[in-house]
């Protein structure tokens, strides 16, 4: 059976949620293994043997947690060496990515990253990434030495516990962390302030673009968010613009989002942002140009001004809630 | 301050790309290709540390002859110098092909700064600038929204999914920014004459000593297949004639939103 490592992200002990998405992929390619690193790691134990681990290395030093990077790839090569897993999976995050394309020229292996699906093909592995904002897919084999090593993009995978629940056996590593090279350290950390439903978990998402005009503009949006308990999301072009924080940002360089309903406000749709969207169960789009490609991704769409709409809308939305 | 700019010539981001079906590779001939978007951030930053702590910023580029107009259009920015790797033994080069042939073109140079983009606006893997930080043995500070140069070390705010952490390094450091750190400069027409008469040393495979290393006979992975995904159906599109709001409303009133 192929031997199938998670790196497995956790913050005060609790797993990401796209570390549940990479176990449940995981146990339907192989025996699992996970990795948990940093303050606390061992408290996800349980809730990593839920989604199907079978075994996890725990390592609680602080250094995993306030060390960019360096540190876990020094740990995960070494055990790579020893245990030579068949597959190491990654969620597409921001220390996701920077431990695995460290550890791709560390081991020279193949790094294949935006992964939406791992399937095993003749005794190896295919790795399908949506480009061009989702509209092809592309199937790529690794073609060096095991590990081949994958990112899967945040929410590609629906997370299910395993039908029978098995308590992992634990290896707990004391290694000394080297301290001895030069590294990126983490000084402190800053939450930007966010109100209502976070957005990875919002059921209705209303997302504002560059067609709204101004950055005050995004008043009306929070408006129509707050009467339908929605999150509120941007397109790129808005955040590089300095109109939102990036927090924001739904795409290829921000959040991948499955709402039951996104409405696109003034949102052009470029693929940039759709690959971040286009899962989305139902998509409402307003704008005024009716060349704008969300219009061929919307369930409803409404070529027109969001100015005079948006308005129009929330006290559409009002007056029927208060029916 | 010694800085080093990566940066890669692309398929305009604003023409819809397509892949050759027989080679799997982007399609590149007949194409408009600019200088990446994002790296114009990366250049951006790396003028401005210079521009606040003096010292000069070398531009480099692989790809192919004509990646020659990426590296001017950032000289023409206010990059001093540039480095095109160029050869045919290139072509069709995996991330860590590139990694490998930019660590060698700058063997022996120091560079207290290096920056790159988070990733290329049409390859999206952003790997390069890990796995270049990896061979050079460097700290990298990635996900930068701001960038500042202190005493032999480098400060950024890395960007994170609810906020950003304050993040240090000593120098020499690797950075990557995000499209939000700046607002990129348009060359001046005196930058361009300027960029015309700036040194590009042009660096082929004899040069990097990388035999086996890189290119095509050293891909790790390799595309075997290209499908159409299943696309989304569009729905009904309606003009706005002063019912479009309420239409809206009742399409979330029949999703039972409201």
């Amino acid at each position: 059976m192929a031997n199938i490592w998670v790196f497995a992200e956790t913050v005060d002990g609790t797993p990401t949620p796209v570390v549940l998405e990479l176990l449940t992929k995981a146990r339907s390619l192989g025996e699992v293994t996970a990795v948990a690193l940093g303050p606390s790691a061992s408290k996800s134990v349980q809730t990593l043997g839920k989604y199907g681990a079978k075994k996890v290395y725990v390592h609680e030093d602080p250094a995993f947690r306030d060390v960019l990077a360096t540190p876990a790839v020094d740990l995960l090569s070494s055990l790579i060496q020893k245990d030579q897993p068949d597959l190491v999976l990654f969620g597409m995050t921001y220390d996701g990515r920077d431990v695995a394309s460290r550890l791709s020229a560390r081991l020279s292996t193949a790094l294949i990253a935006n992964a939406s699906d791992v399937v095993s093909k003749d005794g190896g592995w295919a790795i399908v990434t949506p480009v061009f904002g989702g509209t092809l897919l592309v199937t790529t084999v690794p073609r060096a030495k095991a590990p081949t090593l994958v990112l899967i993009r945040p929410k590609a995978v629906a997370a299910e516990p395993a039908a029978s629940a098995t308590t992992p056996q634990v290896e707990t590593l004391t290694d000394p962390v080297a301290t001895d090279k030069p590294v990126a350290r983490v000084l402190r950390r800053e939450k930007e302030k966010a109100s209502g439903p976070k957005l990875e978990d919002a059921a209705i998402i209303v997302s504002g673009g560059r067609g709204l005009g101004a950055p005050e503009n995004f008043k009306m949006l929070d408006e129509l968010a707050a009467e339908l308990g929605a999150a509120v999301g941007a397109s790129r072009a808005v955040v590089d613009a300095g109109w939102k924080p990036y927090s924001f940002q739904i795409g290829q360089t921000g959040k991948t989002v499955k709402p039951a309903v996104y409405i696109a406000i003034g949102i052009s749709g470029a693929m940039q942002h759709t690959v971040g969207m286009k899962g989305a169960k139902t998509i409402i789009a307003i704008n005024k140009d009716p060349e704008a490609p969300i219009f061929k991704l919307a369930d409803l769409g409404v070529i027109g001004d969001v100015h005079k709409i948006v308005p129009q809308l929330i006290q559409e939305v009002r007056s029927r809630k208060s029916k | 301050m010694n800085v080093l700019v990566c940066v890669k010539q692309i398929p305009d981001p604003n023409v819809p790309g397509k892949l050759d079906p027989e080679t799997k590779r982007l399609v590149r001939d007949g194409v408009d290709v600019v200088l990446d978007p994002g790296d114009e951030h990366a250049v951006e930053a790396a003028l401005q540390v210079i521009e606040k702590n003096g010292g000069e910023a070398t531009i480099i580029s692989m790809g192919p002859p004509r990646a020659m107009e990426a590296i001017r259009r950032a000289l023409a920015m206010g990059g001093h110098r540039g480095i095109l790797i160029t050869d045919p033994g290139l072509e069709n080069s995996d991330a860590l092909s590139t990694a490998r042939a930019i660590a060698a073109a700058i063997k022996g140079q120091t560079y207290d700064l290096i920056i790159c983009g988070t990733e290329s606006t049409d390859g999206s893997s952003g790997a390069v600038p890990a796995q270049l930080a990896e061979l050079l043995g460097l700290p990298l500070l990635s996900f930068a929204k701001k960038l500042e140069i202190m005493e032999g070390k480098a400060q950024i705010d890395r960007q994170t999914d609810d906020g950003y952490d304050v993040v240090e390094a000593p120098l020499p450091a690797i950075v990557t920014v995000t499209g939000g750190i700046n607002e990129a400069r348009y060359p001046a027409l005196r930058g361009i004459m300027q960029a015309k008469n700036k040194e590009v040393k042009q660096v082929g495979l004899n040069d990097l000593g990388l035999d086996g290393q890189v290119g095509k006979n050293a891909l790790t992975e390799e595309v075997v297949e290209i499908k159409s995904a299943e696309a989304r159906k569009a729905g009904e599109v309606v003009e706005d004639k002063g019912e479009g709001a309420k239409r809206v409303a009742d399409f979330l009133a029949e999703l039972k939103v409201i």
